[in-house]
Formats: C-alpha cells, sequence, structure tokens
C-alpha cells in the first residue's frame, strides 16, 4: 500500500495535470462558424522604457474595443482584446504569441511595437496559419526580404519615415553643408541613419557628416554628445530617438542652447512634444510616424479626429500619440477586412484564409486619410512633417509648414529594395514635394 | 526506496506528465521545451551553487549557443551538429573565462560573471552589421538527423531533444555530484584550505564545474534558438542572468530535479501570470520566489525531498 500510492497518486496528479490544461474545444479545423466573440491578440511594450508606447497603444485599444462593441461589433460579433506584454523578450513573446493562437483561440493577433518582435512573429504567423496585422513596428526588411500570406502592416514603414523627413529638409532647408546624428544605438537608430545617409548621398551629394554618435539605448546623460556637437557646429542635427531617450536629449539640449546653434530634424519627436513642452524651440523639424496628428491641418473626417482625440483625452489625461494612432489604423483595417471578407463569403463568416484573402488591396479610413495594403502587405500611408512653432493655445510647441507626402514618393515600389530604390532617385524628387497644407481654421 | 531512487521514478513521472501536458496543449510544448532548456542550464548553475558560487553571468554561455545555431544554421542545418557545435564554442569560451574567473570568489565571482555576459551582450548589439543589433538573427528551418521536419513534428523533435539532454545531463550531474570531484565543490563552500591541504586544487575543481556548466549552458541556448527560431542580444542580458539562478533558488539546489521543477514552475507561473495580468506578472514572480525564500529555503526540490522523508519515517 505505501510502496504502490505514490505512484497512484502521482499518475492521477498527472492525468489531472493533463486535464486542466486541455481546451475546451479543438475544433479548429470545422468549418468558419459565426464566433460568439472575435478575440483579437495585442502584443505591446506593458514594461519597460518602450512602455511610453506600448501603454498609450494598449490604451487606445481598449477604448476603440469598447466604441467597436457599442456599435454593434465587427461584423455583429463583439470584440475582445488579449494583451501580451513584449517587454521580457523574444522568447516569451513567441510562447505567448503561440498560447494566444493555439489556447485563446484567437482569430486574429495584432504584431508588435518593436521591429524585433514583428521579424519574430510573423514567419510564426504564416507557420500557424493566423492573420497578422503589424500594429506599429516599423522595419522595411519584413516585407522586402519576405512575402508573406497571413501578415499584412496597416501603416507605414521605416523608409517612408525618414525619406519624408529628409525630403521636407531638402525642399525648406537646402543649403546645408553638414550633418551630425545622434541616434539610439540599436536596430531602428542604425537603419534609420543608413536610410537617410543613402538619400541623401544621392539627392544632395558633397554633404560632410560631422559626426555619426549613437549613444546606448535607454542613456539618460548626452553631456558629452552635447559638448561635441556644441563644438562641431553642424548645420544640421538628425535625431530619430524616441520616449524618454529623445526628451532628455531635448532638455539636456535645450539647457546648453545646442537648439540655436543647429536645425534638429526629429523625425519621431511628435510623440514627445507634449512632454518637453515649451524647452522645445520653434524652428526645428519635427515628424509623427505617418498621417496623423491631434492637430492635422487637413483630416479626411474632422469629425472622427476631434471625438477620437477628445474621448482619448477624456480618458487618458493627455493627446493621443502616434501609436495610438496606429492602433485605430489597425481596428479599422480589420473592419474593412471582415465586411469584404464576410462579403466575399456570400454573407457568412470568414475562415482564416478568406479572411488573409481580404487584405490585399484593401482600403480602410483613420480619422485622417484613406489608406490601402498593397499586395505585398504593406500599407501605403502618407507622411506629415511640419516645423515647431509656439502656439498659445497649447503650452507645448505644435507643428507649422505641414506637408503631407503621399506614400508612393517616399516608398519603394512592390518589390525593390528600399536602398536601391533609393539610389535610384533623382533630383527632381524634391521638386515634385508637395506644398505645405494651410490649417483650415 | 532510497530518495536517490525515488528520484529517478520522480523524473520519469515527471517527464510523462511532460508529455502528457504537451500532448493536449499545443502551446504548451513548446513553453516546456523552453523550460526544459533552462533547467538544463540551471542543473549547470547548480554545481556551482554546489561550491557556494553564484554566477550573475551564465546568460553569456546561453547565448553563446543560441548565437552559434544562428550563425552556423545557413551552412549547416542539423540539429546533431549545431547541438555538439554550440556545446563545444561554449566550453571554450567557459575555459577561457573559467581560467580567469575561478580565481575569484563570491561577489567577485558573480560580479566578474556579470561583467563579462553585459559585454558580450554590448557586442551582439553593437556590431549591428554582423548581428543584425537588438532586431536579432532568424534561424532558418533545421533538419534533425537529416529528416527537414515542419511545423508540429519539428516542434515535438526539439522537445523530444530537449527531454533527452535533460535526462542526460542530470543523470550525469547526479554522478558527478557523487564523485570526488563533486564532493569537493561542497567543500569549496565550507572551507576551501581544507582541499588544499588534501593536495586537492580548489581552482581546478571549480574550473571543471565552470566549464562544465558553460557546455550546458550552450546546449540550452542552441535548444531555446532551435525552439523560438529567433535569437535576439536579450538573451545575454543580466535579467536573463538573473533569470537563471532565480530558477535555482526557486527549484531548490539540493537535487537534479530541483532546476527542472524550478524552470517548469517558472515558466508555467510566468505564462498563467502573463495570461491573467499582462502587465503585472512580474510582481507574481516576485511575490513566488518571496514566499520561497521566506517559507522553503531548500527551493520545491527541498518540499518535495522533506515530503517523501516523513513519509518514509511514517
Amino acid at each position: 500500500m505505501h510502496e504502490s500510492s505514490p505512484l497512484t497518486r502521482r499518475g492521477m496528479l498527472a492525468a489531472g495535470f493533463g486535464s486542466v490544461l486541455l481546451p475546451g474545444s479543438l475544433s479548429a479545423q470545422a468549418p468558419a462558424q459565426k464566433p460568439s466573440e472575435l478575440k483579437i491578440g495585442i502584443t505591446t511594450f506593458l514594461s519597460g522604457p518602450a512602455s511610453v508606447f506600448g501603454v498609450p497603444g494598449r490604451n487606445a485599444a481598449e477604448m476603440l474595443a469598447e466604441e467597436v462593441n457599442r456599435e454593434g461589433g465587427i461584423g455583429g460579433v463583439p470584440v475582445r482584446l488579449f494583451f501580451v506584454d513584449e517587454g521580457p523578450g523574444i522568447d516569451h513573446l513567441v510562447g505567448e504569441f503561440r498560447r494566444l493562437v493555439q489556447n485563446e483561440r484567437v482569430d486574429v493577433m495584432f504584431a508588435s511595437i518593436s521591429s524585433g518582435s514583428c521579424l519574430a512573429c510573423t514567419p510564426l504567423a504564416e507557420e500557424l496559419r493566423k492573420v497578422t496585422v503589424l500594429w506599429d513596428c516599423g522595419s522595411q526588411r519584413i516585407f522586402e526580404e519576405n512575402s508573406y500570406k497571413y501578415a499584412f502592416r496597416s501603416q507605414a514603414n521605416s523608409t517612408g519615415e525618414v525619406m519624408a523627413a529628409l525630403l521636407y529638409l531638402l525642399k525648406h532647408k537646402p543649403d546645408f553643408r553638414s550633418i551630425a546624428v545622434v541616434n539610439q544605438d540599436y536596430a531602428w537608430g542604425r537603419d534609420s541613419w543608413e536610410i537617410w545617409k543613402t538619400g541623401m548621398d544621392v539627392l544632395k551629394p558633397g554633404v560632410r557628416v560631422a559626426a555619426e554618435l549613437f549613444p546606448r539605448f535607454g542613456a539618460t546623460d548626452f553631456s558629452a554628445e552635447v559638448t561635441r556637437l556644441l563644438a562641431l557646429r553642424p548645420d544640421i542635427i538628425l535625431n530619430t530617438s524616441w520616449g524618454g531617450d529623445l526628451d532628455t536629449f531635448i532638455r539636456q539640449a535645450a539647457e546648453r542652447r545646442l537648439f540655436e546653434r543647429s536645425t534638429f530634424v526629429m523625425p519621431l519627436a511628435e510623440s514627445s512634444l507634449e512632454r518637453v513642452g515649451r524647452l522645445l524651440p520653434p524652428g526645428h523639424i519635427v515628424g509623427s510616424r505617418g498621417d496623423h496628428w491631434h492637430q492635422h491641418p487637413r483630416p479626411a473626417n474632422p469629425q472622427a479626429l476631434q471625438r477620437f482625440v477628445e474621448n482619448y483625452r477624456s480618458r487618458f489625461n493627455a493627446y493621443p500619440i502616434y501609436p495610438t494612432y496606429h492602433m485605430a489604423q489597425a481596428f479599422s483595417a480589420l473592419r474593412a477586412a471582415y465586411a469584404k471578407a464576410i462579403a466575399g463569403n456570400g454573407g457568412n463568416w470568414p475562415s482564416d484564409l478568406q479572411l488573409a484573402g481580404a487584405f490585399p488591396g484593401l482600403e480602410f479610413d483613420s480619422p485622417t486619410a484613406r489608406l490601402r495594403i498593397r499586395e505585398d502587405g504593406q500599407g501605403m500611408e502618407p507622411q506629415l512633417i511640419g516645423t515647431t512653432v509656439q502656439d498659445d493655445r497649447f503650452p507645448f510647441p505644435v507643428m507649422d509648414r505641414m506637408v503631407i507626402f503621399p506614400p508612393e514618393m517616399v516608398m519603394p515600389p512592390v518589390g525593390q529594395k528600399s536602398l536601391a530604390w533609393i539610389r535610384t532617385l533623382n533630383a527632381d524628387v524634391v521638386s515634385r514635394v508637395p506644398d505645405p497644407v494651410r490649417p483650415a481654421g | 526506496m532510497t530518495l536517490r531512487r525515488t528520484e529517478i521514478l520522480l523524473a520519469l513521472l515527471l517527464a510523462a506528465a511532460l508529455i502528457l501536458a504537451a500532448l493536449s496543449t499545443p502551446w504548451l510544448r513548446f513553453v516546456l521545451t523552453i523550460a526544459l532548456a533552462k533547467g538544463v542550464a540551471v542543473l549547470g548553475i547548480l554545481l556551482l551553487l554546489r561550491a557556494g558560487q553564484v554566477s550573475f553571468g551564465h546568460a553569456l554561455y546561453v547565448a553563446l549557443g543560441a548565437y552559434a545555431v544562428a550563425f552556423l544554421a545557413p551552412s549547416m542545418p542539423e540539429a546533431s551538429l549545431l547541438l555538439p557545435a554550440a556545446a563545444a564554442l561554449a566550453g571554450a569560451v567557459g575555459l577561457l573565462v573559467g581560467l580567469f574567473v575561478s580565481r575569484y570568489r563570491e561577489i567577485f565571482f558573480g560580479m566578474l560573471n556579470l561583467a563579462l555576459s553585459m559585454v558580450f551582450y554590448s557586442v551582439l548589439e553593437k556590431l549591428y552589421h554582423i548581428t543584425k543589433g537588438t532586431d536579432g538573427i532568424r534561424v532558418p528551418a533545421i533538419t534533425v538527423l537529416g529528416q527537414p521536419l515542419e511545423g508540429a513534428t519539428y516542434g515535438w523533435a526539439v522537445f523530444g531533444i530537449a527531454l533527452a539532454l535533460a535526462f542526460l545531463f542530470g543523470l550525469f550531474v547526479r554522478a558527478y555530484l557523487a564523485s570526488p570531484m563533486g564532493q569537493a565543490l561542497a567543500a569549496i563552500k565550507t572551507r576551501e584550505t581544507r582541499l588544499d591541504f588534501m593536495g586537492v586544487s580548489p581552482r581546478q575543481i571549480l574550473l571543471s564545474a565552470y566549464v562544465l556548466s558553460a557546455v550546458m549552458a550552450g546546449c540550452a541556448g542552441a535548444l531555446i534558438a532551435m525552439a523560438t527560431r529567433h535569437v535576439t542580444p536579450l538573451l545575454a542580458y543580466w535579467t536573463a542572468s538573473g533569470e537563471l539562478v532565480f530558477i535555482a533558488v526557486l527549484g531548490g539546489a539540493g537535487g537534479v530535479l530541483g532546476p527542472f521543477l524550478g524552470a517548469i514552475t517558472f515558466e508555467l507561473v510566468r505564462v498563467y501570470a502573463a495570461a491573467t495580468v499582462a502587465d503585472a506578472w512580474q510582481m507574481i514572480l516576485g511575490t513566488v520566489l518571496l514566499l520561497v525564500i521566506l517559507f522553503a529555503r531548500g527551493g520545491i526540490w527541498g518540499l518535495v525531498a522533506s515530503w517523501l522523508g516523513r513519509r518514509r519515517a511514517a
């Protein structure tokens, strides 16, 4: 009795263990039936320094899900969100991705802020045959180096974001002779500089690169960089940083009056404007990673934008920043894709494959523009770039002389790699840059 | 039945439970593969813990193994070649580093390991054009014994390799700890001079344990790379090293099952905590560790062993 009892009890425990973990239904292969709820898995940064973007993204997702559900859901099905933290790293993330797909049986995944996360999740999405919308990550490598049937991006990519800022500079301040770069030392910081440098060498050869500084990601002290830049006096300083790094850099550069000596180009600074406030002086070039901003000069749907901004402000006490708009774009793309797939399936609920089939060529609305997803899965989104100016209505600088770049102007066509495409450009692309948009009000 | 025998029985039962869990829920197969891999790495930490030394830098070898797989896989996509290659590389680097760090003890030992792993982390991050920086490298499809496998079959193959390696290293460490080499480790913890008096070199004892632990961590890294199919510098970050020590404390350093119990608990608590509260799961993990430190100093294995001891006594 004593000899055998641990065995059987353990056996029972093991069996119990197994059955607890066994999901209720294993019938995913059955023809698609309209589910009682539409489950969306969202990966975003909830911990670590990148949570300054990830948490607003989640906030926006929760707000949008409530709105969608108030309006009766997507195709009549209410949505339910599952969040995954990207903070702990790739192995945790891919494990969670599998859990959401295989165990929670989510219908759709919205993947990732970090490019590294997206590069890991997209092949996984393909392997699990689950429709995945890349909602925020920028790496252009994803659709240029591979082709996917189940992954799509509902916004632009790094190439467009950097090229728009470069063209803006070449159009509005063409007579610069030297440049310095201060980027975070990680993939995006390096990639964005490579794109910029390639473009600059083609469109304005002969610019002297005074310094290439790559401070550590998450650095808190930029005094060495600021000193060096004060001594070098480059005409232009490019900084593609974001989050706490950018805030700190702006504060430390402002204290030592670096902004008076050089013109800054900061393609991601829209997300820092409210936090740094008046420290950021007028006359510097700022972008917003796409065609969205709370003071957008020419929104396609002004009421929708205003409603989005006001709802977000009243709930979270801050102006929405770009990850929130990207989340809105992902929701809008998903709604449009379901509508298209349901219509294409004779009014019946679509399978994963039918849903994936709806994305190429899909058009959907953001509060500010009508966007399209290309055949290769890449979203075509215009880029908004402006120059800072003080406005008495806001306790922080806002953008003026805003230019909206059409996506075709700043992104390579399907099947071309970014750097190769940039090398084929010539100076007339600068003359085709649209004029600044006059705000309606 | 002696505790040592029961241990083997328990190990077999645990393996059966793991296979059952992996059969019933496909995503758990992946989580458990990672847990087994980490268990193998923690087994190495356990050797060092026996000598009273805590390494806060063993993620260095995990990352070395993982990156070895990532770099070699395009030209040599075969698991049975990649694993020994990763283990050999980690062992070689472990020998080099070990020659140096085995001269130090306690906090100096821990901190030097930490420093070296962070140097490697920075190298992975800074040499952007070689390592693709924080984006990491995608590991191409890998064959197992010449068989190109896909999807679930591949997952099962990696799970099987992990389980086999766990048994192999578990049995090896058991034998090692019972051998004079292993017994001498405990002497380093209590009083090193005694070893000297016996004519045994504590440095060599610690060095051999260190190299073994590096080899195991390298294998773990290779397994992680084969399972996740994507490696990033984060594998070498100090939090990854801390995680290994965390698992060692959680599982208990008393027996070779400890690391595996710890790793499985750690991964399961983490995924379930992350599933219920996506933004506060760290707190749940922390609470679990605090409870273990306060109420179960021998870790999970300590609890199991004392329970078995009581049953035998009764």
